[in-house]
């Protein structure tokens, strides 16, 4: 076995990042394993990216506790690790014939829950401040507080934060079990062999409760939920300055019309349960939901200049609440569970519940001397103004040459993203670092660029480059090699 | 940070870019300079390596690098500036363009006259919205086409393509050519986007299937593309449940569709037709914004690159002038107008002084396919004559010449209208 670790964290998506990110400030050997080539490819790179004020969660479950504890605690958050976070406020529009009881409703759940600065506005205030809105809306629950923010460059920032304060980060790393001895954690057995710990935080998202069950935890049940979505070009010619809501039905904020922090318009998502924890797949129907229902809200929304249609899947836990505790029957494990929608809102506040339990569980948590609080900002070429652009190719001219044309990335926003902490292995890993792919071509233009900068900086063949995980090469052959094996097989 | 100043500057050093920068230089200017984004110059061409180029403009048949390496010579040959790996970040409607590159940092330049030459995109899978997965192996022909022709790899072994245009045409016997299995060729429409002649050449003289009123229902495969499912669609285009088939395939090449890329004809103010993506221009290819010209398929997505140097000439030999102050407009602008069944006509006005007016040619598409047509034009209402033709295609352009005498009347005329129908009892 490896040299013994305090903690191991399952999962580096959002939750598994942030306690990563949490434990870093403390006197503790940590590994967070990740199975993917890169952190954040489930749950955390499929969703709408809100930070939700906190007004629709249950005051009385984990996840109205948590809620407006994140939210609060990311606007400095987001400063210190440089995280793209833009506080624009939600809606939630009640439409003519809507039940509009349940903005009041959501309104003093909101106040049970000290969501701060609500409001509740009129129709004139929805026409001055989302001009594009349905003439049929009647009134709206303002909450200044909700942001949107990028979910997986949050948990990218977390991840590097922590290997910077000396957490390791193993990628392509699956844990096969959960190894205890004498009804304590001990360690895991991966596919990369076994590593030694004396406590491990289970935040393995859709595989929560998989991971759950090798120590013989049965309570735990994740399905599925997928949602699906449009996203449009950033140059879509079409206000939407809000988080706009439409009124919650029991089991579903609704179809939501929103920006993102890089301004494409995004809306979705449906909620359906599927079997398969693979199930990615979007469908006519979703997709026709997800239209049907932005149309409602804002009836001028069209589908020109949509770029891509995706779908994620919620980790929903059968208590419909987030599942942060310490198991009963095994000292040292700690389940990170359920965290769907306000998840990524509450990420910070649930990394420091987990931390307050595994404080509990026996953990010292001794603050570091020399604790790194800040993640250096990357370069972002496409938020610059052409003058912060001309100083920094003053500086290094490699980024004066742009690779991708649409979303404006430099060669050298590439090689950062490959060659930094955490650094990209695959294709997407360098879209979801730079944007470069992410723009209205679709990588029709960069893509063979990203290729074969990847395939240089890792020193692999372009045939052995990835679009993400498993079998997913982009290119399958060299030239004539094809035709040389048909030649070869008809001889 | 460098600051320049140019007579000309023309942003795309494509067949478009090319020919406006030549002709321009013909016509006297000769400080000129082309900002070409890629390591070579030559657009879309270089990795267009069959043949079918240059049968109207040079009467010969040549590849694409053939066609473009003339036209680089005679770039070269006159020295005109050229700067490559260089993108254009902005433009303003005052003519200053900001590029930057690698060997020379940030440029600031300001431009006498400017050409918009910067081409077209392909439609991608995530515009047209298909359901399913996002698994590798999902691109576009044009993608693929560079993939194969300039980086040397083939993306994969079982192939299906969606959309009948020229570059899926294209690659569909490429990729044949290359030893893949190529399944289908489905297109939506009751008939091909592109060339008659493509489909003849790369299509039945190789066996692939052409899959007409079909397109692709559902992605499938979590890593790499593992099946696609097609439908035969209906009358109103939506597919029809009971039809789905699958078909298994690593491959699936998107012909959907072409784009002209206005992004920064947009941030210059450059005012754009919904009908064609592109700016709306005057006969001499100015935009709205004075000094700023477009041409090739920035402008208008043409089916033949000798259209595009055609038209190209235009724009340049208009810039020249501009740039010699000779360039002088009328006080009024008679529109051109698309009429029955034809979807665009450029240029969408007619304004320059009547010593413009040697030739004006209007290109247009057909929205739909016909057979046995005329082609009618009207000025204010009023017919003036017409053209015969055996059959038009949306796939393929259509240019007619106003007549001298039109030209020679035009001071006195609000519209001229085209409409392209079908002649009766035929």
């Amino acid at each position: 076995m490896s040299k013994k670790y305090d903690v191991i964290i399952i999962g580096a998506g959002i939750s598994g990042c942030a306690v990563a990110w949490k434990l870093a400030r403390y006197n503790l050997d940590i590994l967070l394993l990740e199975k993917e080539a890169d952190v954040a490819t489930g749950t955390t790179k499929a969703n709408t990216a809100i930070m939700h004020a906190g007004y629709n969660a249950d005051p009385d479950k984990l996840k109205g506790r948590l809620n407006v504890k994140g939210n609060e605690e990311i606007r400095e958050v987001s400063k210190k690790l440089n995280i793209p976070y833009k506080e624009i406020g939600s809606l939630v529009v009640g439409l003519e014939g809507d039940d509009l009881s349940v903005i009041d409703e959501l309104y003093q759940k909101g106040l049970k829950n000290k969501v701060k600065n609500m409001e509740i506005v009129d129709r004139d205030w929805l026409f001055e401040h989302e001009p594009n809105i349905s003439r049929d809306a009647v009134k709206a629950l303002w909450a200044p507080t909700a942001g949107v923010i990028t979910p997986w460059e949050a948990a990218l920032a977390m991840a590097q934060n922590a290997v910077a304060n000396g957490v390791e980060v193993k990628l392509q790393t699956a844990v096969e079990d959960v190894l205890t001895e004498e009804g304590k954690v001990v360690g895991v057995k991966t596919n990369q062999g076994d590593f030694a710990a004396d406590y491990v935080v289970n935040s393995a998202g859709l595989y929560a409760d998989e991971i759950a069950k090798m120590v013989g935890i049965e309570k735990i049940n994740i399905t599925p939920r997928k949602g699906e979505y449009y996203i449009y070009d950033h140059a879509k010619d079409f206000a939407v300055n809000h988080v706009v809501f439409p009124i919650p039905t029991p089991i579903s904020k609704g179809i939501v019309v929103t920006p993102t922090v890089e301004n494409n318009l995004l809306i979705g998502p449906t909620s359906e349960n599927v079997e398969s924890k693979t199930d990615l797949a979007t469908t006519k129907e979703g997709l026709k939901e997800v239209y049907e229902g932005a149309k409602k809200l804002y009836p001028d929304l069209d589908l020109r200049d949509t770029i891509r249609v995706f779908a994620g899947l919620r980790a929903a836990d059968d208590t419909e609440d987030f599942v942060i505790e310490a198991a009963e029957n095994v000292k040292g494990f700690v389940n990170v569970a359920g965290i769907q929608s306000p998840g990524l809102a509450s990420s910070t506040a649930i990394a420091g519940y987990t931390a307050d339990i595994l404080r509990d569980e026996g953990l010292t948590l001794s603050e570091k001397k020399n604790y790194i609080e800040t993640r250096e900002e990357p370069v972002r070429f496409y938020e610059m103004t052409n003058k912060e652009r001309a100083k920094m190719v003053d500086q290094n001219k490699e980024y004066g040459q742009i690779i991708c044309r649409c979303e404006t990335v430099s060669y050298k926003e590439i090689l950062d993203a490959i060659n930094s902490p955490v650094g990209a292995r695959t294709v997407n890993a360098v879209k979801r670092r730079t944007r470069a792919g992410a723009g209205r071509c679709q990588a029709g233009f960069c893509g063979p660029r990203v290729v074969d900068i990847l395939a240089q900086e890792l020193g692999i063949d372009p045939t052995e480059v990835k679009q993400e995980e498993g079998n997913s090469q982009i290119l399958e052959y060299k030239i004539k090699q094809l035709l040389g094996s048909r030649v070869m097989g008809n001889a | 940070m460098l600051n320049l100043k140019k007579d000309l500057v023309v942003i795309g050093g494509g067949p478009a870019g090319l020919a406006a920068a030549k002709k321009a230089y013909d016509e006297g200017i000769e400080d000129v300079m082309i900002l070409e984004r890629d390591f070579e110059l030559g657009g879309i061409l270089p990795q267009c390596i069959h043949n079918g180029f240059g049968l109207h403009y040079f009467k010969e048949e040549l590849t694409g690098p053939e066609y473009a390496q003339r036209f680089i010579n005679d770039v070269k040959e006159r020295n005109i500036e050229i700067k490559l790996d260089t993108m254009v970040l902005d433009v303003t409607k005052d003519r200053k363009v900001y590029a930057m590159n690698k060997k020379e940092g940030f440029l600031e330049i300001e431009a006498g006259a400017v050409v918009l030459a910067m081409g077209c995109r392909e439609r991608t899978s995530g515009a047209i919205g298909i359901p399913g997965t996002r698994p590798a192996g999902v691109i576009t022909a044009g993608t693929a086409q560079r993939y194969t022709n300039i980086e040397g790899f083939v993306p994969g072994d079982e192939v299906v393509i969606l959309g009948s245009g020229d570059i899926g045409l294209i690659m569909a016997r490429r990729m044949k050519l290359e030893g893949a299995d190529v399944k289908a060729v489905c297109e939506l429409l009751p008939y091909t986007g592109g060339l008659t002649r493509n489909v003849v050449q790369c299509l039945e003289d190789y066996d692939i299937p052409l899959m007409l009123n079909h397109t692709v229902t559902a992605i499938k495969g979590e890593g790499r593309l593992e099946a696609v499912e097609i439908s035969e669609v209906d009358e109103n285009l939506k597919p029809i449940p009971a039809t789905a088939k699958t078909i298994k395939a690593d491959t699936l090449l998107l012909s959907v569709g072409l784009i002209p890329e206005n992004e920064l004809s947009k941030k210059a103010d450059v005012v754009l037709d919904d009908r064609t993506g592109g700016p709306i221009v005057n006969e001499g290819r100015e935009t709205n914004i004075e000094g700023i010209f477009a041409c090739g398929n920035v402008l208008h997505v043409h089916d033949l690159v000798d259209w595009v140097t055609e038209e190209s000439q235009i724009a340049g030999a208009h810039a020249a002038k501009y740039i010699k102050n000779s360039f002088a407009k009328t006080n009024k602008c008679v529109d051109v107008k698309a009429g029955e069944n034809v979807s665009y006509v450029i240029p969408q006005k007619i304004e320059l002084e009547a010593g413009d007016r040697k030739k004006i040619p209007l290109y247009m598409r057909v929205s739909t396919p016909l057979t046995a047509v005329d082609i009618n034009l009207y000025a204010d209402g009023e017919k003036l004559y017409s053209f015969s033709e055996p059959f038009a295609k949306p796939g393929e352009m259509i240019s007619v010449p106003l007549a001298q005498k039109t030209l020679d009347d035009l001071d006195n005329l609000n519209e001229i209208k085209v409409e392209i129908i079908e002649k009766e009892g035929e």
